[in-house]
């Protein structure tokens, strides 16, 4: 009976414990939304600040995210894709695989303020790209690799041998097999992998205060080598560098809803077509 | 014909091989760049005066570049939040990998990784307009933005890490061994507390330890809500100044390869070195103690 | 025992060019562990041969073998020659790629790509680098009506090939096998997932086909290997115990291994 009891309060503990992960989102992004659709009007995501940023729109941001999120996967697919077929196809176990899986790993555990650094002084400072689009959309790509090679091997290791030996009996090549059979078969997983780097690059701050944004640019960039306004840096800025705090909330919480819209938004999309991936390869 | 077709084999596998290892030398690049830029400050100071001295005044005259009060501001929201985290996270990690019905499960997963995508810069956000508020009227402090606040935050944060990491390690737990528990006569929570969570212990542990990674290395919301005052921490609601944090809001105004700007990127190896450490850990032990089948328990 | 003369001097009368392909002292290791022991079979010309045996007798490691899927493999080494019109294949100067080309396979269970039922068939020939679109075409339709499935698909070439029944997908492997105009074509229990008439239509389809291509199947269906062929090997622990022509080999055994194994009496 005791036992019984016993683990009728754990087990209740852990629903309790599940269900204020379930309540944080939906009190945070409840909030967020509730404080800023006011703010969110056609004006608001069509126009650039105005009046020192105390009033008018995010265009810039907008625009600044996209491209920035965008640069960043444009580096990162191609590298990340790459480098998965070789682990995965290619590469047969020993030390120098075990170190490269060693690498990425910690590539992916590098804090985002330490890409920043590296994005400054490597891509601004030593190959005087300056502070720009480009910088901060290679800083964003390093910083999102490793979950494009992580999410590309695993839609590698879902294609079945079968595959790989029936073209390969066919008398196609390695390389053939992996670009018409292989590839293609894990292109859903790769893109999925791709959405989620995608809105991880969109929602981060720290990696391009110093290699891409800027504090204010009405207009919008003419070319990759320009600085350029972001999302997150906007948030930051207005919630802890603006002159006037208070006055600007509004649009504080109009920006951090579009936010928060545009990379949940990317995620779910991701999550619901890879449950729909992994249900029909049951 | 054929030879063109063998070099273009050779060719895209070489091609390949180099992706991904310049993939993997990006880290070696960070650290290189890092210390480039970071060595240079300990001709001023000491290693030993740098990581221990209690004085950080960059911009003074005379300068002092102690980042002791930083280094152990960010562990101490690290280690306060892991306090939060780790309970929360393992515990909905079981409810999710044990108790719960699959269509719960279908629907909770999700919730927590659409938590770890939320960008950090709203929580700081978040932290700033709701959690500062609250914390000054409550507990009537000075300000609401300090340790305790910054902590609760990067819980949020850490809290998607352990738990998915943790679940996977719970689930993959084999089926017989509960089966081999229950038969015993154990109930559903004894089998759970005596059979399956030492089974997943290795993973649990390296799903602890990569959440504080992530903790110790989030930058926005300490930045925002940590406080910023650069001093050791005295008690639980002191503003404190972790390293991202003083990293982020002094870099802009650093002059380019002064003192200070060598200060920074010299905290920045110390981040990182933290980080290697806890991601090399998480490793060693994702790796002694991999569970090979059943026999090895 | 004498086995490795008996299967010779039952199947070499003429000279060695004669035979198709060849396995002249062919042994196979797995991580050091040997899993054929000195294999010695000849194959003639359009014709069937099946490789019987109990599972895990090497009759599909063996087979694996004669298009080289077995490279694919960490950590195994063959020894020993297996000629392919009087050249040995495990030569180093041999084109693993080419070798592939002119011996097809099909596997266990149907195994189409996730493409349309045209580009299954195509695939072969565009990583050939054919590019003709005429022929392309013509040449999808004629292996497909090889394949006795051209009907039933003909309105549907462009749909997805998953779509078909598992007996019509075993059908489009061997079309898209074909399509590459092998000379030999390796069978590795292809009817073991299909239902008994999807079975017999493969079978069926088999006659037809030894009129033009050296066929090795390796079937689990003693009844199957007694209707679709000319000789049976009958393998047992990663050996060859007897080769003979099929008849024979069902109706008067002459080892008693072989006898136990066929009257169903082991394996």
């Amino acid at each position: 009976m005791i036992r019984k009891l016993q683990q009728h309060v754990f087990f209740n503990l852990f629903r309790a414990a599940a269900t204020v992960n379930a309540a944080a989102l939906i009190l945070l992004t409840g909030f967020i939304l509730l404080k800023g659709w006011r703010a969110v009007t056609w004006t608001f995501l069509t126009q650039p600040p105005l009046d020192s940023m105390t009033r008018g729109g995010i265009l810039p941001c907008i625009v600044g995210t996209l491209v920035l999120s965008l640069g960043a996967m444009g580096v990162a697919m191609p590298v990340g894709v790459a480098s998965a077929v070789y682990l995965n196809e290619y590469a047969c176990g020993g030390r120098l695989l075990r170190i490269i899986r060693l690498g990425i790993n910690n590539l992916a555990g590098v804090p985002s303020i330490v890409f920043g650094l590296f994005g400054l002084s490597f891509f601004v400072i030593y190959l005087k790209i300056g502070v720009s689009i480009l910088a901060g959309a290679l800083t964003l790509g390093v910083m999102t690799l490793p979950v494009m090679i992580g999410a590309t091997e695993e839609a590698l290791k879902a294609v079945p041998d079968t595959y790989r030996e029936a073209s390969l009996a066919l008398g196609a090549t390695k390389f053939q097999t992996i670009f018409r059979v292989v590839l293609p078969a894990a292109m859903p997983g790769i893109l999925t992998g791709g959405i989620l780097g995608l809105s991880r690059a969109a929602g981060e701050t720290a990696p391009i205060m110093f290699t891409a944004a800027v504090f204010f640019r009405p207009d919008l960039p003419e070319s990759i080598f320009d600085e350029i306004m972001a999302l997150p840096y906007h948030i930051y800025v207005l919630a802890t560098a603006g002159t006037e705090i208070e006055k600007t909330r509004p649009l504080q919480y109009g920006t951090s809803l579009v936010l928060i819209a545009l990379v949940l938004g990317m995620t779910l999309a991701a999550i619901l077509y890879r449950t729909r991936l992994r249900r029909r390869m049951r | 014909m054929n030879l063109n077709r063998r070099w273009i084999e050779k060719g895209m596998q070489w091609g390949l091989f180099l992706t991904a290892f310049a993939s993997i030398s990006v880290l070696v690049m960070i650290a290189f760049f890092l210390f480039t830029e970071g060595l240079p400050i300990f001709k001023k100071v000491s290693l030993k005066a740098f990581l221990f001295g209690q004085y950080w005044y960059p911009t003074a005259d005379p300068t002092d570049f102690g980042i002791f009060p930083l280094i152990v501001a960010s562990l101490a929201v690290t280690l306060l939040s892991a306090l939060i985290a780790v309970p929360l996270g393992v515990m909905t990690a079981i409810y999710l990998a044990e108790v719960a019905s699959f269509r719960v499960r279908e629907i909770v997963k999700p919730v927590v990784e659409m938590l770890a995508a939320l960008p950090s810069v709203v929580i700081g956000f978040f932290g700033m307009v709701v959690m500062a508020p609250l914390l000054q009227n409550t507990f009537e402090l000075a300000t609401g933005l300090n340790l305790f606040n910054a902590a609760l935050m990067l819980a949020f944060m850490a809290v998607p890490t352990i738990c998915s990491i943790s679940e996977d390690a719970i689930y993959s737990v084999p089926n017989n061994l509960r089966e081999a528990s229950l038969a015993l006569g154990a109930t559903h929570w004894e089998t759970i507390i005596r059979v399956v969570l030492p089974a997943s212990i290795s993973g649990i542990s390296t799903a602890v330890i990569l959440g504080m990674s992530r903790s110790i290395g989030e930058t926005m919301v300490v930045l925002m809500v940590a406080g910023g005052s650069a001093m050791v921490p005295a008690a639980l609601f002191d503003p404190v100044r972790p390293m991202p944090a003083s990293i982020a809001a002094e870099m802009a105004e650093a002059p380019f390869r002064g003192d200070h700007y060598h200060a920074l990127f010299a905290t920045g190896m110390v981040l990182f070195g933290f980080t290697l450490l806890f991601n090399i850990i998480a490793d060693i032990i994702a790796n002694k103690y991999r569970q090979v089948g059943e026999a090895t328990l | 025992m004498n086995i490795r003369n008996q299967s010779t001097t039952i199947m070499a009368p003429e000279s060695e060019v004669l035979y198709k392909m060849q396995a002249k002292d062919l042994s196979f290791f797995y991580n050091g562990s040997q899993a054929l022991h000195t294999i010695h079979l000849a194959f003639l010309p359009r014709q069937v041969v099946a490789l019987i045996g109990p599972s895990g007798c090497g009759k599909s490691t063996f087979l694996r073998c004669l298009n080289r899927m077995n490279d694919l493999i960490p950590n195994t080494r063959a020894t020993g020659e297996l000629l392919l019109d009087g050249r040995n294949i495990y030569s180093p100067q041999v084109d693993v790629v080419n070798l592939r080309s002119r011996i097809g396979m099909v596997f266990q269970k149907p195994n189409p790509f996730p493409k349309s039922i045209f580009e299954n068939v195509a695939y072969g020939l565009r990583v050939k680098g054919i590019k003709d679109k005429g022929r392309i075409v013509e040449r999808v339709e004629k292996t497909l009506q090889q394949a006795a499935l051209w009907e039933e698909v003909k309105d549907r070439l462009h749909d997805s090939a998953l779509g078909l029944s598992g007996g019509q997908q075993q059908r489009l492997c061997i079309a898209r096998a074909l399509a590459v105009e092998p000379e030999v074509l390796l069978m590795d229990e292809p009817c073991s997932a299909l239902d008994p008439i999807a079975t017999q239509k493969i079978e069926e389809l088999i006659h037809e086909l030894k009129d033009q291509y050296t066929i090795i199947i390796v079937t689990h269906n003693m009844q199957q290997a007694a209707r679709v062929s000319a000789m049976t090997a009958f393998f047992y622990m990663g050996r060859l115990i007897e080769v003979e022509e099929t008849d024979t080999l069902f109706t008067r055994p002459r080892l008693k291994q072989t006898e136990d194994y066929i009257t169903g009496r082991f394996g």
